[in-house]
Parts: C-alpha cells; structure tokens; sequence
C-alpha cells in the first residue's frame, strides 16, 4: 500500500496486563480524519517478515490531533501483538495505512445495540463519541474478564450510566443474548465486536428472532490463521513456497508483489486475486460460491496441503 | 495515407505544452458572463486548451472508466482536487439564480449534517491551500475564519454551529465552489443520495432523486445495467479511501452554453433542441463533460460526488482540429439507444452532418 502516515508514538499505558494502549500524532502535518468504526493497519519493522495488522480507531472522531489504538497480547501471536507490546515505545516512528471503515454506525438507526466482547470494545470507544455528539439512542453491552480484558470500564460507566450492561466472566456473569435481542425498539441496530463464537452466536439468535440481516453488523479482525506450506505460482513463472505461518499475502508482499487490501481479515474484498489451479481453502468472509471458482482472498485464504495455486498476478 | 492518419490521432487530452501551468489570481476570473438568456459565456483560448476533451477513442460506449484521481499537470484541470477557473464568477452567479428561484436545488437530510460539515470543511481546506491568492481559512480549535476574495466574503464561524453561518452549511460552501456536488450515505452495501446541491445538471434533478439507492438513480441509463457496470462501480465507490478520491469524465450535449439543464426548467430549455440547423450548429451546440470526483468525506464517512461541468461551443471545439475529426466519428458511430438518452435524436444529423468537414475521411 502507498502513502503511508508516519506517526509518532505519543504515548504508551498498559491498561491491563494483556492490553496496551497507543497514542500517535503525526510526524508533520495533519492526521486524516476518521469516522467511528474505521481501523488502520499498523506496520511493524524490524520483525523479519512483512508484518501489518489491523486496529480500530478507539479515539473521538472529533478530535484532531491524535490517533489512538489498544492492543491485546494474543497468547498465539504470530508476531504482530507480541511486537507492539515488547518493542513499540514512546517516540518511535512507526507507519499507519490511512483510516479505512468496514463496521461504520448506521446513519438511520433509531437505536444502537453494541455488543463488545473483551479488546472488542475498541471501535465502540469511537462509536460512543460519535453517537453522544449526535444525541444518538445506544447502549453497551460488554462482556470481559476483570483485571485482564475489562478495558476503559470506570470511564465507560461514567459517560453511559445505565445504558452499560457489564458482564465479569471471570465473576460468572453472563451475557444473556436472547434476552438482549429480544427486548429492543423497532429500528434497533446491533453491532457485535469480539471474538468469532460471540459473533456467530449474536448473529444466529437474532436471525431466529427474525431480525433482518441489514440490521446486524460485525467485525472480526482476527490475524490470519497459520496453515500448511504451499506453493504459489505467478503468471511470469516464478514460484513462491509460502511458509505455514505466513498468508499468500504476506508472501507476495515479501516477493515485492503488492496487492491492495484494506483489513487483511477476509472482509474488504480488496485483495481478491483471480486463480486459475490448485485447490483453495477459502477462508473469507466476501466472496460467494460462483467467485470462489476461479477467485481467492490471499489475506486469509491458501493452498490446501503443499498444493500449488496458479495465480493471475 | 488517411487510415494512417486516423490511427496517429491523439489521445484524450491536447499536447501538454497547450495546458500552461498557472497562477489563479483575482484577475484571471472573468466579471460576469450568463447561462442563460443572453447566453454571454465563452471560453478563453486558455480555457479552451485545458477543456477536458472526453473521447480517447475514436468510438464511445459505456465502460466503468473511474479511475485514481492522482494529481494531474499544473494548469490541468486535475491539477488540484476542486478546479477553480475563469468561469468562477458567472457560475456562482448562476448557482445564485438558480436557488433564489428553486430552493429546492440544495437538500440536506437530517442524518447528514455532519457529512455537511466534513464537505465544508474539505472544500475550505483544499480552496485555501491550493488558490491563496483567492481564500483563506484560519482555525483555532472550532473557531474559523474564512475570506473568498472573489466574492468578497468575510466569515467567523464555529464549526459545527449552523446558527454562526448565514446558511446550512453545506449550501454555504458550494455556494462558492463550482460544479454540483451530491453528497452520499454509505450503508447496507450501497450509496444513497441523502443530500446536496444541483444547480448545473444534465437533465437529472435532486429532489426527484432524493433518498434513492445508487442503482435508483442511474435506473434510466440505457445498455449499462446489462453490462454489469453499475455492480462494479459501486464495489468499487464504497471502497473509497481516506486521501484516496476516484474520478471519470462523462459528456452529452447541450444546446447553447445553459447550465442548468434541469427537468425543473425543461419548458424553458427543451425546445431549443429544435432550432439547431446547418448554419448555427457551432454557436448552438456545446459539448458538455463533467468532471466527476469522488473523495471520501472521513468524519461521517459518507461519499461527496462532485460533478463539474465544462462547456465548450463546438466552433470553440473545433478550432482544436483532432478533436473536431474525432467527435465527427463518436457522434456518427453512437448507438441509438444512447442518442436517444441523451436527448440528441432531433439534431443529430445535423451535428453529424456539420462536423464532417472537419474529418479527412469522411
């Protein structure tokens, strides 16, 4: 991806001991704005391999003067986490892509649902901002585990009041999704943040209650998930044997063949890259049955077992 | 040999030693010229140099032509983001016209003020940055102060206080800025037409528009729906980036240089498409291109969809001689349903028939 933001690192807090927080301000100039919802990725040098993961924005869209991002330790890290919490520090220069937005509030909602599971909090930081300078109707409901994944608790208890509904794993307390989905406003939109089985089951209960898909939006940046090794070849002949730990993205970009993408998670359908042979585990979420044929998402998809994929690159 | 001809013709744009880089100053914008009545509006030879000549063939059909708007030669009009010119002056006037009769013209929903005030603010930074000579904007925090040299405006304002501008913000700024700008809310994967201001359309109207989906509103454009190119364009607007605008050029005809060509306004503009004969075709007729850019407006993320429009007469036109041979051949290839689109069906032989003595082959 082109014209990068550099990006001073402002500030470092650890908020929890698995969660660090970052402030970055521009190096000269101005930060593009940014609405609620939106994530840049951050690029990480040094790490021996082409690293770039991405965060949402959890800072006031209003406020122009600072980026800011928290970051979970991933206990299976391939990197990425592991590098913002043991190597960024105050003063370092790191590169951002400019914000993008995949999971942005829905400008015609009478009510916002926003369901926050742990680090799933952050794009709802911004959303809540957002939404108390517009005199939008919401309310939160997060579900953490207390002294390790329950983020910005105190300060989101002090602005929303009784529209925070807290739920402490950790304390047995449990987030009751059918109750939640059953009892809200017509024109309610649901917005779901946190690990892949809260999404699948917000989304499977509020399609059984009857709610239309066009009211339920998630986002899952979860990293790409590691594979077996396989061989990508390109339209001029040369091969890549792309490392188990490594998406055919990431593989491309170490080989000097960019592609566009935008959230490096399955989502965007930036990076669909035409194929014309090998078998394909398909792992997005964006392309449908017929495209799958002869199309893939190198951010997240890859060969199956040592198999070589023909790409039209 | 005219075959051989016909293949050296050049692309879009005329040689770039023709476009001059520039330096807007309060002088280079004409005093007045109309759109309407007495129709006083031309083109300078400068003008003419820079006219966005939209054919880079030497036939015309659909396609999804959108394409990264990266910064373009100096004096180009894809010099800068919002292209300021001669016709500064005359075209604000004619916005001012158009309003004063039809308030309807500028529409702002209520769930889009802040895409409002995000167009305010990317048009105010991007005047001032790119024409000093012309605007200025200073800000303290929501203070701002905004001076249009031009039109000889003077304004402190807080951001996103409506009640410290004269007018809703969004009429504000495209008040002074040139084109018509249709400002979209991006949701449930699609684009709708929430909000804006059309003074200066080709036969298309806003408030009939209003609140529809992308694919609403381009419902009465022939053959392109079947080419699967509106599924394409929208993929690929609602993937507009921050920093990153997209643009393309679209074109029809117009019969003397009126801006607004408005359905509003069809008894009053209609008619003239059948008083174009052999002998004034080149006062009569113009060749209208729109310059269409799309940025990402960040804080609301809604889409602005600018459309600027050129007018060139064809005796304007053809003092360019390869554009003149080619448009000859466009025209007389067209397809009938797009003749019939764009409302040329009762003038097109016509126009044919004159600009073939521009085109060595015919």
């Amino acid at each position: 991806m082109s014209e990068l933001l550099d990006v001073r690192v402002a500030s470092v807090r650890q908020l929890t001991p698995l969660v660090r927080e970052f402030t970055f301000e521009a190096v000269s100039g101005d930060l593009p704005g940014f609405s609620a919802g939106s994530h840049v990725q951050v690029h990480m040098p040094g790490t021996g391999r082409p690293l770039c993961n991405a965060y949402s924005l959890l800072s006031d869209p209003q406020q122009r003067q600072h980026y800011r991002i928290a970051v979970r330790l991933q206990e299976q890290s391939r990197g990425g986490s592991r590098f913002m919490h043991e190597q960024v520090k105050e003063g370092d220069v790191l590169r951002l892509s400019p914000p993008a937005n995949l999971f942005a509030p829905h400008s015609r909602a009478g009510h916002h649902l926003m369901i926050a599971g742990g680090i799933g909090i952050t794009p709802f930081m911004a959303y809540i901002a957002a939404l108390e300078q517009r005199g939008g109707s919401m309310e939160l409901h997060y579900a953490y585990r207390s002294g390790l994944t329950d983020t910005y608790l105190e300060e989101l208890a002090a602005r929303l009041g009784a529209a925070l509904h807290p739920y402490d794993g950790r304390a047995g307390q449990r987030l009751d999704i059918h109750q939640v989905l059953s009892d809200q406003p017509l024109g309610t939109h649901v917005y779901i943040c946190g690990p892949d089985s809260l999404i699948s089951d917000v989304c499977q209960t509020a399609d059984a209650l009857g709610w239309p898909a066009e009211r339920i939006h998630w986002e899952a940046f979860a990293a790409p998930e590691p594979g077996e090794p396989f061989v990508a070849e390109l339209a001029d002949g040369r091969t890549l044997a792309v490392p188990g730990d490594y998406s055919l993205l990431e593989a491309l970009e170490q080989a000097g063949v960019p592609v566009p993408n935008l959230c490096r998670g399955g989502v965007c359908g930036q990076c669909m890259t035409p194929y014309s042979a090998g078998e394909v585990d398909h792992r997005d979420l964006y392309l449908s049955d017929s495209e799958r044929a002869d199309h893939l998402m190198p951010c997240v998809s890859r060969g199956k077992g040592g198999c070589t994929v023909k790409l039209a690159l | 040999m005219s075959s051989m001809l016909a293949q050296a013709l050049p692309a879009d744009l005329p040689p770039l030693a023709a476009i001059k880089p520039r330096t807007l100053s309060l002088d280079s914008i004409k005093p007045i010229e109309t759109y309407r009545d007495d129709f006083t509006y031309r083109n300078s030879a400068g003008a003419i140099a820079r006219f966005p000549f939209p054919f880079p063939e030497d036939n015309y059909m659909y396609s999804v032509n959108i394409e990264p708007a990266t910064v373009g030669p100096a004096g180009s009009i894809f010099e800068h983001w919002f292209d300021v010119d001669e016709h500064y002056r005359s075209e604000m006037a004619e916005r001012a016209l158009v309003l004063a009769r039809d308030p309807r013209r500028c529409m702002v929903m209520p769930h889009m003020q802040e895409a409002a005030w995000d167009t305010l603010e990317m048009l105010m930074e991007h005047l001032a940055t790119d024409y000093p000579a012309l605007f200025s904007l200073h800000r303290e925090g929501n203070h701002w102060h905004w001076q249009n040299r031009v039109l000889e405006l003077d304004q402190h304002f807080t951001f996103g206080d409506a009640s410290t501008l004269p007018c809703e913000p969004l009429e504000y700024i495209t008040r002074q800025a040139q084109g018509d700008f249709a400002v979209l809310d991006q949701r449930d994967g699609d684009l709708y037409m929430d909000a804006g201001i059309v003074t200066c359309p080709a036969d298309w109207s806003l408030a009939f528009d209003a609140g529809m989906s992308f694919k609403q509103w381009h419902a009465p454009v022939p053959m392109a729906h079947q080419m699967g190119v509106f599924d394409r364009a929208l993929k690929y607007l609602m993937n507009i980036q921050v920093g990153k605008p997209v643009r393309r050029l679209n074109w029809t005809l117009t019969i003397n240089p009126r801006m607004d060509t408005s359905p509003e306004t069809f008894h009053e503009w209609g008619h003239e498409r059948g008083q174009v004969t052999a002998d004034n075709v080149g006062q009569l007729v113009h060749l209208r291109v729109e310059l269409q850019f799309m940025p990402r407006l960040p804080r609301s993320n809604a889409l602005l969809f600018g459309i600027r429009t050129y007018l060139i007469s064809f005796d304007e036109l053809v003092s360019q001689p390869r554009w003149a041979c080619r448009l000859h051949r466009v025209l007389r290839d067209l397809p009938p349903q797009l003749i019939e689109y764009k409302g040329l069906s009762r003038y097109h032989s016509t126009i044919v028939e004159w600009l073939s003595q521009f085109d060595p082959e015919a």
